[in-house]
């Protein structure tokens, strides 16, 4: 099962450290990357593969939680099928 | 991968524009449950209804919380109560205010926000178990919180039950004095229909009607503040533009609901249903049906050109909601009620929005009079008026029309009423002050229209 983590706020160091790391323990394989400055905002999609974790996308969305305060961020983490259904026919 | 910008096109959508999936409504017949005796036929129906509700709230809350996407309720809909009564023994007022207090301590124990089918379908006539089920409807709604109630009274097949509509005039006046400390609470749970539908997700006027199965998950999505946000770009623009910019955004909407409706119905192990493609508002700021209407060019909602503004926003949602579902259902309409939409509250309040101009939005949108606060001296006479006019309309027109006016007890016009939560806040709005009495004294019924001779 894929899902996207999407990564909202002001550029700093450690971002993709932090964010990483979590997804790293959880033991979730990113398979693409992008990122962008949307509207003066650091913007960064990563698609993930999650067939390998115990965890659920709930659980790593708890875990990222901690990263997304401390740094002062958006982070969602979202099953990839809300994205492919809306925009693919 | 998906790009970038669609992806946080759609995170915007939740976080910013209230996107959301106004409701899952499982569907449960009742028909099982039948019984002579009262004792019986509660437990049979707590039973049911605890046992193919019970993982409802939590798969939702499951889905919501891995995609992201926010589902505001899950309700249930269950089978026409009058249809039980008619199977008891004597069937008594109380007996059916029994079967209402069951069904509403079915519906908090599973968690679910409402349950709507304390129903009677009566647009041609009466059958015993109705007649009571109708007259318990005022006690029904006052000693329970949960249940919803709808009554329908006309259609285009069978025209308009005239002794129906006198008598529902009664029971809203009955219902608004029983719950006066809440300023008429109960009329909020209650919905009067011509043509209504047999799936329809949304409350307070869901029951899972007769060619219904066993069991269904119907899905309604919402989303007028992303239509608004939509057209906020293309200013100006023709209205061909306008059209396609709906169109485009309803089947992006209609897509969440799909995707939600399908994934409920795997992990319950029910029978999806149906989409309802219908633009449903909140009280929040953003998310009213009216502020789509004024982004169009108006100045307030009820001006000269809301009729036409609401046609084209109806149609260009369906049209664009269609493509996204496999099937589509309910009501499937932009929805008007006054409360619970900020731009139709404030346009009430500066008098630009009227009960006679909301009737004409009515015939071009899906559904009816709705939500509207009324002077709490209006008669019995005046509300019953209220409904043959409304159920003209969709008598006429082939399509459902419904009433759920409040006539709040003490209330006069200028005054505001407060319902809280999603039901929002209503100014009270003045109905005409000429008597209907003596046609509404007349009874019997009004004959179904010649376009209903099809075959």
């Amino acid at each position: 099962m894929k899902a996207i983590v999407t990564v909202v706020g002001k550029d700093k160091k450690g971002i993709i450290a932090k964010v990483s790391d979590v997804l790293y323990r959880s033991d979730v394989n990113i398979v693409d990357i992008s990122q962008t400055i949307m509207q003066d905002m650091f913007t960064m999609i990563m698609m993930v593969e999650m067939d390998d974790t115990n965890a659920s996308v709930t659980d790593i969305d708890k875990k990222l939680a901690a990263v997304e305060k401390e740094m002062g961020l958006k982070i969602h983490v979202q099953r990839e099928e809300i994205f492919s259904s809306m925009h693919r026919i | 991968m998906i790009n970038p910008f669609e992806i946080m096109e759609t995170i915007n959508m939740i976080d910013r524009e209230n996107l959301d999936i106004r409701t899952i409504t499982m569907g449960i017949s009742l028909k099982s449950c039948a019984d002579p005796d009262i004792d019986r036929l509660c437990e049979k129906i707590y039973h049911k209804i605890t046992n193919y509700a019970r993982d409802l709230v939590k798969t939702g809350e499951d889905i919501e919380k891995q995609f992201g996407i926010p589902i505001i309720n899950k309700r249930i809909s269950v089978t026409p109560v009058a249809s039980l009564v008619d199977a008891l023994d004597t069937p008594t007022v109380d007996k059916c205010v029994r079967i209402a207090k069951t069904l509403d301590r079915a519906a908090k124990d599973v968690g679910v926000n409402f349950l709507g089918g304390y129903t009677a379908l009566v647009h041609k006539g009466y059958t015993n178990g109705e007649r009571v089920l109708i007259d318990s409807i005022p006690e029904a709604l006052a000693q329970t919180d949960l249940v919803c109630s709808s009554v329908n009274i006309g259609s285009t097949r069978a025209g308009i039950n005239m002794d129906a509509v006198k008598q529902m005039g009664e029971i809203i006046k009955k219902a608004a004095l029983l719950t006066s400390k809440t300023q008429g609470f109960a009329c909020a749970k209650l919905v009067i229909f011509c043509n209504a539908v047999e799936d329809n997700p949304f409350m307070a006027g869901a029951f899972l009607g007769d060619g219904e199965g066993e069991c269904v998950i119907n899905v309604g999505v919402s989303g007028p503040g992303v239509v608004k946000c939509a057209l906020e770009k293309v200013k100006g623009k023709d209205f061909g533009i306008v059209a396609d910019t709906v169109k485009k955004t309803a089947f992006k909407i209609t897509r969440m609901g799909q995707l939600v409706a399908q994934e409920a119905s795997r992990r319950l192990g029910v029978p999806f249903g149906i989409v309802d493609l219908s633009l449903a508002p909140t009280p929040a700021v953003g998310d009213s049906v009216a502020y789509i209407l004024e982004e169009m060019g108006l100045e307030k909602c009820g001006t000269h050109g809301t009729t036409a503004a609401l046609a084209l926003l109806n149609d260009a949602v369906k049209k664009g909601g269609v493509m996204a579902s496999s099937y589509v259902g309910g009501l499937s309409g932009a929805f008007i009620p006054v409360s619970e939409d900020a731009g139709m509250i404030a346009a009430a309040e500066c008098g630009a929005l009227t009960l006679e101009k909301l009737e004409a939005m009515t015939c071009v949108c899906s559904v009816g009079l709705d939500m509207i606060v009324i002077p709490g001296d209006t008669s019995a006479s005046t509300v019953s008026a209220i409904i043959a006019d409304e159920a003209a309309i969709g008598m006429i027109n082939q399509k459902t029309t419904a009433v759920r006016v409040i006539p709040a007890p003490g209330a006069a016009v200028g005054d505001t009423v407060e319902f809280g939560g999603l039901l929002g806040t209503g100014p009270v709005m003045p109905v005409k002050p000429y008597s209907s009495e003596e046609f509404i004294a007349r009874g019997g019924r009004i004959p179904a229209p010649i376009n209903s001779l099809k075959n």
